[in-house]
Parts: structure tokens; C-alpha cells; sequence
């Protein structure tokens, strides 16, 4: 163990014990914080799933992720429209119906939007210097982002209010209060990312991109088609960040065009500090910047949150560059 | 007797070989660029009546000036810095702070108020410390992991600079700054009350006296900071070309291309990559100081994310690690996002209502009227160029030779090896 171990170790100890001590003298807050923050986190988590994938396969920053997430979110509540109206806000089985077709719906159409940007302006700069694909992944971000802002303009957009709460979606337990819509988001994102990590182990396709991930050429000699297999894993990056732009719009009810740039820095912070290129570090990762995010907001005062997270970045990489599951070194 | 034959002769002056530096491209690039920056305020002035193109061209200035210190980083060293803009709101805060009023409200209760020349380098030598306390940590790891915390970094500067607002005005920003100044005894036919005066008579109080004297104030004058600019980035490109031919350039692109084979050369990495991070980074301090004073206001939300990766797409796109290409892709950006995207909206409804499509210039229920619906369109528009251009010409549009050179080895190699493969 080197001294920059130790360093991480000790920031670590540091933090967990304020925060404890936080949690044993005013307990109540301290865990309605925490329900925030593992909302907040299960989104973070599936974006950064995104990012981390991307990154592994390509060691692309794919800049336009955090606006094809924001992209899911528009393009759901624009189905969802169709089935909002008085029943927001309650527990109707139309709603429940509604929800259940128009997750897939928008999951595959995000899915097909980023294979088509990857194939446009990914694919054929795959042997151009590495700064070019960055370039295009920013030009994506604007086109995106425009293409939002043509369709709604500046303002915020409300996203149909399908969950319900209210008296009986609720409940106190020790002063702290949760309600249907903070359930909701944890399992929905717990069942997304325990499908991938199956999918990702068990699955021929999983297995390909794990190869290409480590060695894009002895891949290739073995006979795994290597457009495919990242078009693949640009496709799932997609279907996560699209299921987390529908639970974001759910979950917070209000969506605005540029919402995927913070969203996508800060899910990136995530994947980061879970170790880039590794899909559980990039889940725990996006759940402990959730968390960090909420505790900033609570008790350090919420104009110092970017700074904290970033700082925390900037930390990780200097004490621990490999993140805080970084099996993999990318070495090339 | 000498019997040197007569077509031998030397002449006393060194061959001018006019047409031989004409074919070099970079000499002609320099050439049309230095013709252009004397004959623009000119031309300018004299078409329009205003000096307003000047001042955009002064602004235009600054980010050459910071694509020319990014590709120092980038080009050069091959580290992507994505917090570039952080710098530069340190060498603008660094001004602003001790050559405005802002310190008087501070807790410091003490107004500065210190020479432009004097600031410009403490500016230079602030951002080049900050470079170099974050990079000392970071420059050990390898590629990626600079990206990201510069990433990190360029957001967390600007929000520090609104979150100590005690300090900084915040929100409020720094108004006020004070404007360059030359004392009286640099005297010239730029400088008094005559007709192509460029500096006005004024009266400055040197931090280090106790009463005023008169100098000769820039003031807000547009073509005195146009000068100044053009000043400013000459020498920056002397130096950087200089710096480009010296060892340390040489080892820069030792390690760009292998740092493994440059450490084994006897290349101390870390300390050549911290030089490159360090000047970089001075260079946007720099701009940074310029900027200040020639905007006379400085506030955080000048200093986003979005300037990273403006001057990055400068650098990008003109063509990684030449100087000329950078300047002319850091021209080429700042024209499309502040002239001619702008400018789209007015020109598509006079163009629509020319060729006999007006109906469309009118709002219409949701149809916001043509010119409202190009507004819009402009992120979009500004994507797709940055896409398409990187898609025709990954190379940047003037490529480094060398680099030109390296491409073009690999393409041929990729082709042989199709060819074997085809043939095996």
C-alpha cells in the first residue's frame, strides 16, 4: 500500500465519520437526506452505466450521453402526454399500463437515436487522432441539445405526473418521510442494472464486448465483429440513460433542454470515481455522488455541491487514479 | 587574380529566395494574416463608420491568444486539458481584483489599483503556478485521467470565484476595472489630442505615488486594444515557435508520440509535461489579464465549461500543433459563433423575402416567423459544423506537417496491410 492509499483511505475515514456523527445527533435528517440522495444516486448510476461502457469499449468521452438521456426524457413525456391529463397523481390502472408500454417504447427509440450517432460521427473517425471523436461527441451534445430546444425552447417542460402519491403512496417511519415515488426510483434502477450485469456476464454479446473492451484487435482475430459490438454497447449505454430520463421526468416532474450537460458531468464524475470502464464500480459510484450530492446539499449548503463533487473527482484521480473498484488499467 | 568565375559571385546580401518561402505554407499563411490584421481596421472603419468590428476582433484576439496557449498542451505535449477556461478566469480575477475598486468592499478594505504591464505578468505567472500545483499531482497518470481532472477543475474555479462572493462581487461581478495606461513620456503621434490619436490624455495615480500625473489612457478605445492584441499575440507566436524548435519542444513531442520511448530516451516526463501544463496555462492567464481590461468586466459565468471547449475546438479544428492553423481555426470559430450565427437570423428573412417567400418572415401560431425559427435552429447549426468539419477533415484544417506526414504513413500502412490480408 503506497502513501496515496493511505491519503484516500484517510479522506474516506474522515468523511464517514462526520457523517456518522451527523447520523447519531440528529438522526431524522440524516436519513431523509440519504432517501434523497439514493434517488438522486439510482439515476446518476444509470447514466454513468452509460459513460462507462462508451469509455471502456472506445475511450470516448461521449459527451452526447448526458443529452441522450435528457432526449429519453423529452421524447417520454411526449408519449405520455397522450395518457396524462386527470389522471395524474393517482393510482389508476391506465397509468400503470401507460407506464409499462412506454418504458420499452422510449428505451428503443433512445437505443436506435445513439447507434445512429455512433454510427455518423463515431464510427468513421475510429482511426482519425484521438482528439477528433471528442470534437464530434460535443457537436452531437449541441445537435441534441437543439434539437430540444427547437422542440420546446428555453422553458422548463413538465413531464406527466403518472406516479402516485400522496396519502396512502406514503409514510413516516422515525420522522422520516418517503413515499411511492422514492421506492420507485430505487428498484426501477436496481432492476436495470441487475438485467445489464446479466446480460453483460451471461449473454455471447456480453462477453463479445468485454473482449473488445480489453483488446480491441486479438477481438477482432477471434472473430468477434467489432462495429457490431460497439454499436451494441452504444445501444445499451442508451437504453439505460433513456430508462433514466423517464424516471428522472417521473420522479422530478419537470425537464428543461439542457439538463443532460450537468447531469452527464456529474454522472461521468460518477463512473470515474468508480473506476472508468468497470459497470458496478460505474452503479456504486453513481449511488456514493448521489449521496455525496445530498449530504453537500444538506449540510454544507447547496452552492458548494459542484464544488464538492468535483473536488471529490479531482481527489480520486490524484490519491487513486483506478477509481474505487479500478480493476482495469486501460494500457495502450 | 581571382579566378572565381563571374556566376559565382557572392552578393553581399543573403538570397530573399521570395518565391522558394512563398511555396513554404506557413510563411504565406503568416503573410496573409499579418496583411489582413494591418489592412482590417482600416478597411473596416472606412466601410462601416464604426469601430465596432475592431473591438469584436480585439475580442476575437483573446481567443487566439488562448488557442495558441492550448495548442502549447495540447498540440505540443498531446495532454487534453478540458479546464483551459479556468486559467484564464484566473489571470482575468487576478487582474480584475488589484486593478479595480472590488478589494475596497473585501474584507481587505483596500483598493489596488496596479499597472496593466505589471499585472498582465503577475497574471501570467499566477495561472502558470496554478497549472503547475495541479498538475504536479496529476501529470504522473497517464492520457485520459488529465481530461478529466482539468475536466473537474474548469468547473470548479469559476463556481469558487461566485461562491466567494465576499471576495469576488460573485454574481455581481467585477465592474470597473481599470483600463491599460502609458505615462507621459511615451509620447508619439498615437498618443495626446491630434487627430489619429489612439490614446487619450488622462491622469493616473502610479500605485507608488502619492499624487496623479498624466499619462494617456487606452480608455475604451477599440483600435488601441486592437493593437494591443496584435502586439500580444506577435510575440506570443515568436515565443511558442521558438519554444516549439527548442529541446523542450522536441522532447514535447517525444512524448506525444511515445512517452515510453521518450523516458527511455532520457526525457524526465514528468517535468516536461508539467512545463507544457505550466506555459499553457500562463498563456491563458495572459488572455486572461488582457481580457479583463479590455471588457472591463469580469464574472464567473464567463468562464463555463463552454469556453474549454471553444478554444479546444479551436485548436482542433485549425490543426493540432501548428501555430498557423491554430490561429486561423481560432478566427474561423469565433467568426461563426459571434458574426455569422448571429447574423443568420436577419439574413435567411431578407434572403426569404427576395425570392418571394415573406408569408414565412410573419409569426403564425406556433410558427414563430422565420427569422425566430433560425434563432433557434443556431445550436443545432453550430454542431453540425463542428461534426461535419471534423468528419471532412479530422486532421484539422491545416495539419501540422509532421503530423501530415505520420498520417499519411499510417494510411498507406493500413493499405498494405489490407492488401496482404487480401492477397493471404
Amino acid at each position: 500500500m503506497s502513501l496515496t492509499d493511505y491519503g484516500f483511505y484517510i479522506l474516506c475515514a474522515t468523511a464517514i465519520v462526520l457523517l456518522a456523527t451527523q447520523a447519531f445527533t440528529n438522526p431524522k435528517d440524516f436519513f431523509q437526506v440519504t432517501i434523497f440522495g439514493l434517488a438522486d444516486g439510482a439515476i446518476y448510476a444509470l447514466v454513468a452505466l452509460g459513460y462507462t461502457m462508451v469509455y471502456g469499449i472506445i475511450e470516448l468521452i461521449n459527451f452526447a450521453h448526458g443529452d441522450v438521456f435528457t432526449l429519453g426524457a423529452y421524447i417520454g413525456a411526449a408519449i405520455l402526454a397522450f395518457f396524462a391529463g386527470a389522471n395524474e397523481g393517482s393510482f389508476v390502472v391506465v397509468n400503470v399500463i401507460a407506464l409499462l408500454l412506454v418504458f420499452p417504447i422510449v428505451m428503443l427509440i433512445m437505443g436506435g437515436i445513439n447507434i445512429t450517432i455512433e454510427r455518423i460521427a463515431y464510427r468513421p473517425l475510429r482511426n482519425a487522432p484521438r482528439l477528433a471523436p471528442l470534437i464530434t461527441a460535443i457537436g452531437m451534445s449541441f445537435v441534441l441539445e437543439g434539437i430540444m430546444f427547437m422542440w420546446h425552447g428555453a422553458p422548463t417542460v413538465h413531464f406527466p405526473d403518472l406516479l402516485p402519491h400522496g396519502p396512502g403512496f406514503q409514510t413516516t417511519i422515525g420522522g422520516v418521510f418517503f413515499g411511492f415515488k422514492d421506492v420507485f426510483v430505487v428498484v426501477a434502477a436496481a432492476i436495470l442494472v441487475s438485467l445489464l450485469a446479466v446480460f453483460i456476464n451471461g449473454s455471447k454479446l456480453g462477453k463479445a464486448m468485454r473482449a473488445t473492451a480489453q483488446d480491441r484487435d486479438a477481438a477482432q482475430l477471434m472473430g468477434i465483429d467489432i462495429n457490431r459490438t460497439i454499436a451494441a454497447t452504444f445501444f445499451i449505454g442508451a437504453v439505460l440513460a433513456g430508462a433514466g430520463g423517464m424516471i428522472w421526468g417521473l420522479y422530478f416532474n419537470t425537464i428543461y433542454y439542457n439538463l443532460g450537460f450537468r447531469t452527464g458531468l456529474v454522472a461521468f464524475t460518477a463512473a470515474v470515481f468508480g473506476g472508468i470502464g468497470n459497470i458496478p464500480g460505474a452503479a456504486i459510484g453513481g449511488l456514493i455522488i448521489g449521496l455525496v450530492a445530498a449530504y453537500s446539499d444538506g449540510y454544507i449548503g447547496s452552492k458548494w455541491t459542484e464544488v464538492v463533487i468535483f473536488g471529490i473527482l479531482i481527489g480520486v484521480l490524484v490519491f487513486r487514479p483506478t477509481g474505487l473498484l479500478g480493476m482495469r488499467v486501460p494500457e495502450k | 587574380m581571382s579566378t572565381r568565375p563571374a556566376g559565382k559571385r557572392r552578393s553581399l546580401l543573403p538570397p530573399i529566395r521570395f518565391r522558394e518561402r512563398m511555396r513554404d505554407r506557413d510563411t504565406a499563411i503568416y503573410g496573409v494574416l499579418i496583411i489582413i490584421a494591418l489592412i482590417f481596421p482600416l478597411a473596416t472603419i472606412f466601410a462601416t463608420d464604426s469601430t465596432f468590428l475592431v473591438s469584436q476582433a480585439g475580442h476575437a484576439g483573446t481567443f487566439v491568444l488562448l488557442a495558441i496557449g492550448l495548442n502549447v498542451v495540447v498540440g505540443f505535449a498531446g495532454l487534453l486539458d478540458l479546464g483551459y477556461a479556468a486559467f484564464f478566469a484566473i489571470g482575468a480575477y487576478t487582474y480584475a481584483l488589484f486593478a479595480s475598486a472590488q478589494l475596497q468592499a473585501s474584507p481587505a478594505h483596500h483598493a489596488y489599483h496596479l499597472p496593466f504591464w505589471l499585472m498582465m505578468f503577475v497574471a501570467l505567472f499566477v495561472a502558470a503556478a496554478f497549472g503547475a500545483v495541479l498538475g504536479f499531482p496529476t501529470l504522473r497518470l497517464r492520457g485520459d485521467y488529465l481530461a478529466i481532472v482539468t475536466l473537474g477543475f474548469g468547473e470548479i474555479v469559476p463556481q469558487l470565484f461566485f461562491n466567494f462572493d465576499q471576495w469576488t462581487g460573485g454574481i455581481n461581478a467585477i465592474g470597473g476595472i481599470d483600463q491599460p495606461s502609458l505615462p507621459a513620456w511615451i509620447t508619439g503621434p498615437w498618443a495626446g489630442a491630434n487627430g489619429i490619436a489612439i490614446l487619450q490624455n488622462f491622469t493616473c495615480k502610479p500605485f507608488w505615488a502619492s499624487s496623479a500625473a498624466p499619462c494617456y489612457s487606452f480608455s475604451f478605445d477599440p483600435i488601441a486594444y486592437y493593437v494591443l492584441v496584435l502586439i500580444l499575440i506577435v510575440a506570443a507566436v515568436i515565443l511558442v515557435t521558438n519554444l516549439h524548435r527548442s529541446r523542450l519542444g522536441r522532447a514535447w513531442m517525444a512524448i506525444r508520440e511515445d512517452e515510453v520511448a521518450a523516458a527511455a530516451m532520457g526525457i524526465n516526463t514528468v517535468t516536461t509535461k508539467l512545463l507544457a501544463f505550466a506555459i499553457g496555462a500562463s498563456f491563458s492567464g495572459f488572455a486572461g489579464a488582457y481580457y479583463g481590461a479590455s471588457f472591463g468586466l469580469v464574472s464567473p459565468d464567463q468562464f463555463y465549461f463552454v469556453v474549454s471547449i471553444t478554444v479546444l475546438v479551436m485548436v482542433v479544428l485549425g490543426g493540432m500543433g501548428n501555430i498557423t492553423g491554430v490561429i486561423v481555426g481560432a478566427i474561423i470559430i469565433y467568426f461563426v459563433l459571434n458574426s455569422l450565427l448571429p447574423s443568420l437570423p436577419s439574413t435567411v428573412e431578407s434572403f426569404a423575402s427576395n425570392i418571394g417567400l415573406g408569408f414565412l418572415n410573419d409569426r403564425n401560431g406556433d410558427w414563430p416567423g422565420l427569422a425566430g425559427e433560425t434563432q433557434r435552429l443556431q445550436f443545432l447549426l453550430y454542431g453540425l459544423i463542428l461534426v461535419l468539419m471534423m468528419l471532412l477533415r479530422p486532421q484539422g484544417i491545416f495539419p501540422s506537417r509532421v503530423r501530415e506526414q505520420e498520417l499519411k504513413h499510417a494510411a498507406v500502412q493500413e493499405e498494405e496491410a489490407v492488401v496482404e490480408m487480401t492477397h493471404a
